[in-house]
C-alpha cells in the first residue's frame, strides 16, 4: 500500500444524496479512494454516474436539498466534512483548486478576467490589491495568454472558449493548491483546441508537483494523462488501477465493456466502437446485489443477491466484482 | 458619455411626439374653452373676441407651434383662472411632486430591495412565502383606497400623523413638519412599486444565484458576503435597476394620484385643479412636464444599466 506521506487526499466511503431525504438518490454511494502527491488520477464512467458529483463532494459544493451523507475526506490531517464553512472556505482555491466543464457560463460577464483571478488571491493571501492584479498578468502569461498585461482588462465575452478554459485554470492554480480537481475541461471545447488545454493541464501540474484528479469521457486523454484509473458506475467505484494494468488486464465486466467500446490500443480510441447494453439502474429504487448485473455478460445467480465491495488484486489493481473476486478466492473482508 | 450624449438626441423626437399629443388631445376634449371661462350666458360675439385673443382661431398647427416656441423658452403663457404666468404656477409644484416622488422611491427601494434580498437567500422557508404573499396583496391593493385607510387609521383615529397638506399652518415649517407630513401619502405611494420591486429583486436573485459562475466563485473560496456581491447582486442589477426605473414612472403617476387624496400642493393637485377649471396653459404645462420627468427618470435608468453591464457600453 501506498506509505501515507505520498497521498495528498484520502476520501473514503463517501455518500451524497441530491434531492430531498425521502424523493432524492444517493448519487455518490460509498465511494473511497485517494490522490498521490504528483499524480494525476482520472475519473471516469458513463454519464450519471456520479463523476461531477463526487468532485464537487471534495469541495463540499452540493447544492441544498442535496448534501453529503456520510464519509470522511482527509486532507492533511483535516477532515474536510467536519470543518465549518468559514474554514471550508480557506480549503476552496487554496488547497484544491477546481476547473469546470463550461468555460463559456463559468466565468462572471460582469468583471474583468484580472479582478476575476485578482479575487481568488486576495480571499487567501495576505496580498495588496495591487500586488494581486501584478500576479493575474503573471498568472494569464503562465497559462499562454498572449498580452495579459492589456487583456486582465478585458471583459470574458472578448474571449474564445480556450482562452477562457486557461483563465480559468489560471484561476484554479492562482495560489498553487496541492490538489487541482478538473470535471472534463475540455468537453466543451473544439478538437483542436482541447489537446493544447490538455497539455496545458499536464505541464502545470507537473510543474507544481500538484495531484490531479481529471474526470474525462475520453479513454485517449485517460492514456495519454493519468498514472492510475478510476472507473465509477452507478455511484460506486468498481475499478482502480494504474492506467498500464486497466488498459492491459481490465477484470471488471463493466471496464472491459468501456474498453471494447473504442478501437484498439494504437488508433484513436475517443470513437465508440459498441455501446453498452442496456441503461445504468435508477438510483431513486432500493439496490440489491451488484449495480451492474443487469447489464452484465458475465452476470451469475449470486451477482443479484450480494452487494460487491471493492477488493485489491494486486498492489496495483482493486476491483468491485464478485465474479472475479470469487474465481482468485478472494474472501469480503470481515466488516463490510 | 458618448452614450449618454447620443441618448439625449435621441429624446428629442419622442418629446415633440409628446408635446403634439397633448396639444391634441386637449384639442378634442369634449367642452370649449371660451365658454368654460366667460359662463354660459356669455354672448357668441364674446366668445370670438376672447378666442382671437388666446389664439384659439388659428389653424391648429400654427396654434402649435406658437405654443411650442413659447414653451422652449418657458413662456407657457398665463394662467386662464388665475393670471398667473404659467411657469411660476408650476415650477414649485414641481419641485413639491418630486420631493413626493424621490421620497417614495427611497421608500420602494428600502423596503423591495431589504425583503427581496432576505426572501432570495432563504428562498422557499416560510420568511420567503409570506413576504411573497404580503407583496402579492400590497401590489394589488388600489393606492387610492390604501391612502383613505391610512389616513382614518393614522391621521384620524390615532392623531399621530397630520392629515393632509404639506405643512402646518402653525408650525415652523421646518424640515421634521415635512417629514411628518411626508409619511403617510410616500408610504400610499411605494407600497405598490415596493411590492412589485421585492418580487422582482427575489427573483432576479434566485435565477442569479443559479448561474454556473457562481459555482465557480464559490470553489475560488470567496468570503460569503463577497461571493454575494459581486458574483450575485452585481449580475442581478441590471434587470433589479430597469424594473426599478419602470417603477420610477408608476411612482411618479401614484404621486399625482396622492397628492389629490393627501392636497399635496404638487403638479398631481395642480393638474386636477385645472383640468376642473379648464384652465388649458396650465394643463398643457402640466402634462408636457409630467411627460417630460417620464423619459428623463428612462434615460437616468439605462445610464445607469450601461454603468453596470460592460456589453450594453459597448453596443
Ligand atoms: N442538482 C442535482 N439535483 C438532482 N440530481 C442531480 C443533480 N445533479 C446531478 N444529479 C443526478 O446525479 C447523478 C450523478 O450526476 P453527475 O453529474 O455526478 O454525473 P456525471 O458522472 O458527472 O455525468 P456526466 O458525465 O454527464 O457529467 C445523475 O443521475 C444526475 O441525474
Ligand atoms: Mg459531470
Amino acid at each position: 500500500m501506498t506509505p501515507d506521506a505520498e497521498i495528498a487526499l484520502a476520501v473514503s466511503d463517501l455518500r451524497t444524496r441530491f434531492g430531498g431525504d425521502r424523493s432524492g438518490a444517493t448519487v455518490v454511494d460509498g465511494v473511497s479512494f485517494s490522490l498521490k502527491r504528483g499524480r494525476t488520477t482520472a475519473l471516469v464512467g458513463e454519464s450519471g454516474s456520479g463523476k461531477s458529483a463526487t468532485a464537487l463532494s471534495l469541495l463540499r459544493l452540493i447544492d441544498a436539498p442535496g448534501r453529503i451523507i456520510g464519509g470522511e475526506i482527509r486532507l492533511g490531517g483535516e477532515n474536510l466534512l467536519s470543518l465549518d464553512e468559514t474554514e471550508m472556505e480557506a480549503v476552496r482555491g487554496a488547497k484544491i483548486g477546481m476547473i469546470f466543464q463550461d468555460p463559456l457560463t463559468s466565468l462572471n460577464p460582469a468583471l474583468t478576467i484580472g479582478k476575476q483571478i485578482a479575487e481568488v488571491l486576495l480571499a487567501h493571501k495576505d496580498v495588496s490589491r495591487a500586488e494581486a492584479e501584478a500576479r493575474a498578468v503573471e498568472l494569464l502569461t503562465h497559462v499562454g495568454v498572449a498580452n495579459a498585461a492589456l487583456r486582465v482588462n478585458d471583459y470574458p465575452h472578448h474571449f474564445s472558449g480556450g482562452m477562457r478554459q486557461r483563465v480559468l485554470i489560471a484561476m484554479a492554480i492562482s495560489c498553487s493548491p496541492q490538489i487541482i480537481i478538473a470535471d472534463e475541461p475540455t468537453t466543451a471545447l473544439d478538437v483542436t483546441i482541447q489537446a493544447k488545454i490538455l497539455r496545458l493541464l499536464h505541464d502545470l501540474q507537473q510543474e507544481m508537483r500538484a495531484s490531479l484528479l481529471l474526470i474525462t469521457h475520453d479513454l485517449g486523454v485517460v492514456a495519454a494523462m493519468a498514472d492510475e484509473v478510476l472507473v465509477m458506475y452507478a455511484g460506486r467505484i468498481v475499478e482502480r488501477a494504474d492506467v498500464d494494468t486497466l488498459f492491459h488486464a481490465p477484470q471488471h465486466p463493466y471496464t472491459k465493456a468501456l474498453l471494447a467500446c473504442v478501437t484498439d490500443i494504437g488508433g484513436d480510441r475517443s470513437v465508440p466502437l459498441e455501446p453498452i447494453l442496456g441503461t445504468a439502474p435508477d438510483l431513486k429504487q432500493q439496490q440489491v446485489g451488484c449495480r451492474f448485473a443487469p447489464r452484465c455478460p458475465a452476470v451469475q445467480d449470486f451477482c443479484r443477491r450480494e452487494d460487491p465491495c471493492l477488493m485489491a488484486l494486486s498492489d496495483r489493481q482493486e476491483v468491485a466484482c464478485l465474479v472475479v473476486q470469487r474465481e482468485r478466492n478472494l474472501m469480503a473482508p470481515a466488516d463490510a | 458619455m458618448a452614450f449618454i450624449a447620443r441618448r439625449l438626441v435621441g429624446v428629442v423626437p419622442v418629446i415633440l411626439g409628446v408635446s403634439i399629443v397633448i396639444f391634441l388631445l386637449i384639442q378634442l376634449a369634449p367642452g370649449d374653452t371660451a365658454t368654460a371661462l366667460l359662463g354660459p350666458q356669455a354672448t357668441e360675439a364674446s366668445k370670438e373676441e376672447l378666442r382671437r385673443a388666446l389664439g384659439l382661431d388659428k389653424a391648429l398647427p400654427i396654434q402649435y407651434g406658437v405654443w411650442l416656441g413659447h414653451a422652449l423658452t418657458g413662456d407657457f403663457g398665463r394662467s386662464i383662472a388665475t393670471q398667473i404666468p404659467v411657469f411660476d404656477l408650476v415650477l414649485p409644484r414641481l419641485v413639491n411632486t418630486l420631493i413626493l416622488t424621490f421620497a417614495s422611491l427611497l421608500l420602494a427601494v428600502i423596503i423591495g430591495y431589504a425583503i427581496g434580498l432576505f426572501a432570495a437567500l432563504r428562498s422557499n422557508s416560510i420568511f420567503d412565502r409570506l413576504a411573497m404573499s404580503v407583496a402579492l396583496l400590497a401590489g394589488s391593493a388600489p393606492p387610492f383606497w390604501l391612502g383613505l385607510v391610512l389616513v382614518l387609521l393614522f391621521a384620524i383615529h390615532l392623531r399621530w400623523l397630520p392629515v393632509s397638506g404639506m405643512q402646518d399652518l402653525a408650525g415652523d415649517g421646518g424640515f421634521v413638519d415635512l417629514l411628518l407630513h411626508l409619511i403617510l401619502p410616500a408610504i400610499t405611494t411605494a407600497l405598490g412599486p415596493a411590492a412589485i420591486i421585492t418580487r422582482i429583486v427575489r427573483s432576479s436573485l434566485v435565477e442569479a444565484l443559479q448561474r454556473p459562475h457562481v459555482r465557480v466563485a464559490r470553489a475560488k473560496g470567496l468570503p460569503r458576503a463577497e461571493l454575494l456581491q459581486r458574483h450575485v447582486i452585481l449580475n442581478a442589477l441590471p434587470s433589479i435597476v430597469t424594473i426599478t426605473g419602470l417603477q420610477l414612472g408608476y411612482l411618479l403617476g401614484g404621486a399625482l394620484l396622492t397628492e389629490v387624496v393627501f392636497a399635496w400642493p404638487g403638479l398631481g393637485s395642480l393638474l386636477y385643479d385645472s383640468i376642473n377649471a379648464r384652465d388649458l396653459p396650465v394643463i398643457q404645462a402640466t402634462t408636457l412636464l409630467i411627460a417630460l420627468a417620464f423619459v428623463l427618470a428612462n434615460i437616468i435608468v439605462d445610464v445607469i444599466n450601461a454603468g453596470l453591464d460592460p456589453r450594453l457600453r459597448e453596443a
